[in-house]
């Protein structure tokens, strides 16, 4: 183990606020967009149906 | 094998909810990896310290951002040039992931900047062109939620798309073409790595691991795009009520 202790961990060599900034805000903004697509994905189905009678097949 | 079958909608939509929690699970695994390699097998850096250890995201983000631009534009194209559905709504759905990992690339850059450079930010080649390709990704999005008709969006966005697609190989070969604060290539397809190779490792797996988690969200956000727009097709009706 590289690492002396937690507080030694955490303090990256001093650099812990730029190493856990960047960890930090990567973390926050995929669990974002985890949350924004799933809920996107439910409204979409939630409004496919409620959707009225289908129209003729155009194709 | 009928190659085209997954082409259309209605068949890509059961396949894609099939497949993307496979992404997702492969995405966890292999950042778990990755980041056990980069935080405590990974040696400190001789010159960065433990600064560098920003790596293990920053590069796969960056890498990511200009890879899925390329995609993004692929399918743009795709469904500009053979009017096919399925393909614009894919450029439709990498866009806000393609977004994200600009986004992240800057923001990770800036934090590593900062120690190592002394400033969160220059208008250097390399960070100004990536901040170009974060506008174009937001320009697609804001040029598509701005036209109703979703076919006239689809055209209207693959214009940027392709258009912009020229600023990819300006970011790749920016730190060479110009002299810019921002260091050479870590990996180049020509030159050995300049980086141990357990470092090197960390950062290929963190690579995939992202790879694999745009896949998982760019499938569930296709498939919300199918529905929104398919929404009065038939096979819509039976595959949300059952």
């Amino acid at each position: 183990m590289k690492w002396a202790s937690l507080s030694d961990f955490l303090a990256m060599g001093g650099y812990g606020t730029f190493v856990w900034g960047s960890y930090a805000v990567a973390a926050l903004v995929v669990a974002a967009e985890l949350v924004l697509v799933a809920h996107r994905f439910r409204a979409a189905r939630a409004a496919a149906a409620r959707a009225p009678e289908p129209l003729p097949e155009r194709d | 094998m009928r190659l085209f079958h997954f082409a259309a909608p209605n068949t890509f939509y059961p396949l894609a909810g099939k497949l993307a929690p496979w992404f997702f699970g492969l995405a966890a695994v292999l950042c778990v990896i990755g980041l056990y390699i980069g935080f405590f097998v990974a040696p400190t850096d001789f010159q960065q310290s433990e600064a560098y250890r920003i790596i293990f995201i920053h590069v796969p983000s960056a890498w990511m951002a200009m890879f899925l631009y390329v995609v993004m534009a692929f399918w743009a194209g795709i469904g500009l040039a053979f009017n096919t559905r399925l393909s614009s709504m894919m450029a439709t759905a990498i866009a806000p992931t393609g977004a994200l990992m600009a986004f992240l690339a800057l923001w990770t850059g800036a934090l590593w900047g900062k120690p190592m450079w002394g400033t969160w930010w220059v208008w250097d080649a390399r960070l100004t062109s990536t901040l170009i390709l974060l506008f174009l990704y937001i320009g697609f999005m804001s040029l598509q939620a701005a036209i109703d008709d979703p076919r006239r969006a689809d055209k209207a966005g693959a214009v940027i798309a392709l258009v912009g697609v020229i600023n990819v190989p300006i970011i790749y070969f920016s730190v060479k073409w110009w002299n810019t604060l921002h260091q050479g290539a870590s990996v180049s397809l020509t030159k050995s790595p300049s980086m141990a190779a357990t470092m090197l490792t960390g950062m290929l797996i963190m690579a995939l691991a992202f790879w694999m988690y745009s896949i998982g969200a760019v499938l569930v956000r296709v498939r919300a795009v199918i529905l929104e727009r398919e929404r009065r097709a038939d096979w819509v009706r039976q595959a949300v009520r059952g």
